[in-house]
């Protein structure tokens, strides 16, 4: 990977942290940005001594930000960026978005109007430069609105759209930057703490981290994470509505 | 982080010892404090635990709580030109490693795996193959932050007079959870150890052996064959090292083996161990020879089989190791391999070393100058626990005692009978935290 500032929009999520390690390893300059200041910082320091060359803490809420084209040439200051990974997001509680619409709001707000605004500002900020990537956190929810989880699926489906458009035009134009959705699977990390774990379809979040990683290098533009849900989301996909109907998924 | 606790099962790295446990599991230090307080509040009590390497039940407290640490990994602060690092006590040796060998710098005392916390390196007060020479690993540990489940945080070092401190080393998390923990490291040229390995006949010629590399080695232990009787009785291979000033600094990678799932039952019985040992033993004395080798497969040999737990099956297996002070070093090393060798049941990693006289700084450290044998038992119940129990009649003959990182088996009497220090340990017990063995060995 070339060099240039690392962007991670979502700091302190545990494949955040995981991802900020690869990178410090590397001897990467890291910009890390996230609501909570202190956990920030903690993570800043860590990476230093795992090897970052230098870090930087932004505490914002992502999701109120107005103008994150702005934000992110501030953060920049003129120095080529290497990549922006969008990876903050609610899962939100699927019953508690149906009866209470606000709640509903925040999630597609959240997940989805303000990651789209930070991802054109991304796109934006990787055409004008000629070079990087820009890396999105989909999920495999967005691949089929389920019952146990629609909202914030239908979220992060037209996240993956978005994401894809912009792959196109990245591509099309010839910029020399790129984009790439990663959709993860049932990740461990303590968004998902409040379901029944293990087995082996859950994944560990430096598991995710590996793929978010080199999908910064190559690949894409839509990669599942691990490679094994594009096999099962196509079988998802292709449930007649009928039989999908009766079960409880 | 979830509230309330969540049913887990844990298991000791020897798979005998296995129990649901309401694990709380804390992302974040300014979530230790409520985490803390939610598992004190279980009626089984609580206990901080790492990643789970302690043989027996003395990092488990069985149907009562747990506090996973192990998310709690970062390092608050490392100064490469001094070597001090302080960090959340979760940081496992193996990411300490990997961050501080590029500096020049390596953990000061190793156990025989990377994958333990600091903060079990320090509630264990583990020791090394340099025991002679550093001493225990609690001996560099300048301070440590102890969370108390009285929600009370005490910074103490070593020239704490309130006895915490001393408590707490080797205290099996028994005094409070360790949050963090500033170790001084041990510079480093690079990776690489100039080693030499020597097959000697018996036990008077590791004694000797012993003696002699400990002047002259900063890393001694040896391998010996359990199995073997008679007049073999004790023949093993002596494995000593220096640092070698090679400057290359090349980490370690990943086990690329792993065992995936419980062996079948008597994969290591006595046919095959007998057999391996007679093939290690001559092929080790054909190549006994001077090697520079990467401190991974020096210091971790195990770590190169992920899981190698599971090769004793389902029913998984007991460790044994216990010391004999110097005086009747050599005496309780025959008379432990002799009541091994006799029972046919043992192991094919037999370990024996000299221990140095350097003080250990905890109340319940476990070694003492004299010579320590270690090693695994197929569990077959009542044939295992019985051939333990004669050896800890000979080593409680010795005036020896047993390692608690190790036990899951040891009674009352034999282990106040070896820490002579406990009545003083036990009155910085944290109320509101236990654990198996410490159910067993104070009630």
């Amino acid at each position: 990977m070339t060099e240039g500032l690392v962007v991670i929009l979502g700091a302190t999520s545990a494949m955040a942290e995981a991802l900020a390690r690869l990178h410090a390893a590397e001897g990467a300059s890291l910009l890390l940005a996230g609501r909570r200041g202190d956990r920030l910082e903690a993570i800043a320091a860590d990476l230093r001594a795992r090897g970052a060359r230098d870090v930087a803490t932004a505490a914002l809420d992502l999701a109120a930000e107005a103008d994150p084209a702005h934000q992110l040439a501030a953060w920049a200051q003129g120095r080529p960026v290497a990549a922006i990974y969008l990876l903050y997001g609610v899962l939100g509680d699927q019953g508690r978005a149906e009866a209470d619409l606000d709640h509903a709001r925040e999630i597609l707000e959240v997940d989805f109007t303000s990651a789209a605004l930070w991802c054109l500002g991304a796109a934006n900020l990787i055409e004008g430069q000629g070079r990087g990537s820009l890396v999105v956190a989909g999920s495999v929810a967005g691949d089929r609105g389920r019952q146990s989880n629609y909202v914030y699926g239908a979220a992060k489906a037209g996240l993956g759209v978005l994401v894809q458009g912009i792959a196109h035009r990245l591509a099309l134009r010839g910029s020399g930057a790129r984009a790439v959705l990663v959709k993860p699977g049932f990740v461990d990390t303590p968004m998902t703490d409040h379901m029944t774990k293990g087995g082996p379809l859950w994944a560990k979040p430096e598991a995710i981290a590996r793929i978010l990683r080199r999908a910064a290098d190559r690949g894409g533009p839509v990669i599942y994470a691990p490679a094994f849900w594009r096999a099962i989301m196509l079988i998802i996909r292709l449930i007649p509505a009928p039989i999908f109907h009766g079960r409880r998924l | 982080m979830r509230e309330p606790l969540v049913t887990e099962q844990l298991s000791s790295w020897g798979r005998v010892h296995r129990a649901p446990h309401a694990v709380v599991r804390p992302n974040w230090r300014d979530e230790l404090p409520a985490a803390a307080t939610a598992a004190a509040a279980h009626p089984g009590g609580a206990l901080a635990v790492g990643l789970c390497r302690s043989y027996g039940d003395s990092g488990l407290n069985p149907n009562g709580a747990a506090i996973a640490m192990a998310r709690l990994d970062r390092v608050q602060a490392f100064d490469p030109a001094t070597g001090v690092l302080r960090a959340e006590a979760g940081l496992s040796l193996d990411a300490l490693i990997r961050l501080a060998l590029p500096h020049g710098w390596f953990p000061p005392v190793v156990p025989g795996t990377k994958f333990v916390t600091l903060g079990g390196a320090i509630a264990n007060d583990v020791h090394g193959k340099n025991h002679h020479r550093a001493g225990t690993f609690g001996r560099h540990v300048r301070r440590l932050g102890l969370l108390r489940t009285d929600g009370s945080l005490h910074e103490v070092g070593p020239e704490d007079e309130t006895g915490l401190f001393a408590a707490t080393v080797g205290g099996l998390g028994l005094t409070g959870l360790i949050a963090w923990a500033e170790i001084q490291l041990a510079p480093v040229s690079g990776a690489r150890l100039d080693s030499e390995d020597i097959a000697f006949g018996g036990l008077d010629d590791f004694f000797q052996l012993s003696a002699e590399s400990e002047a002259t080695h900063a890393y001694t232990v040896a391998w010996v064959d359990c199995v073997a009787g008679g007049r073999a009785l004790g023949r093993g291979v002596f494995s000593r090292a220096n640092p070698s000033t090679d400057p290359d600094r090349t980490l370690h990678g990943a086990p690329r083996l792993s065992v995936p799932g419980p062996a079948p039952a008597g994969l290591l019985n006595p046919v095959t161990l007998k057999a391996f040992n007679a093939v290690y033993y001559a092929v080790k004395a054909l190549r006994a020879a001077r090697r520079k080798v990467h401190y991974d497969s020096f210091f971790f040999p195990l770590d190169a089989i992920g899981d190698w737990n599971r090769l004793y099956g389902r029913a998984g297996f007991h460790q044994y190791q216990c010391v004999a002070p110097q005086s009747v070093a050599r005496d309780a090393a025959a008379a432990l391999l002799a009541q091994i060798a006799r029972s046919g049941q043992g192991s094919f990693l037999a370990v024996l070393k000299t221990f140095g006289a350097i003080p250990s700084p905890g109340l319940l450290s476990f070694p003492m100058k004299g010579v320590t044998l270690a090693l695994d038992f197929p569990n077959r119940g009542a044939a295992t626990l019985n051939l333990l129990a004669r050896l800890d009649a000979v080593v409680r003959e010795a005036g020896g005692r047993l390692y608690p990182a190790k036990d899951g088996r040891i009674d009352k009497a034999m282990f106040q009978a070896g820490y002579p220090r406990l009545p003083e340990f036990t009155r910085h017990v944290d109320p509101g935290l236990s654990s198996g063995f410490w159910r067993r060995v104070a009630a």
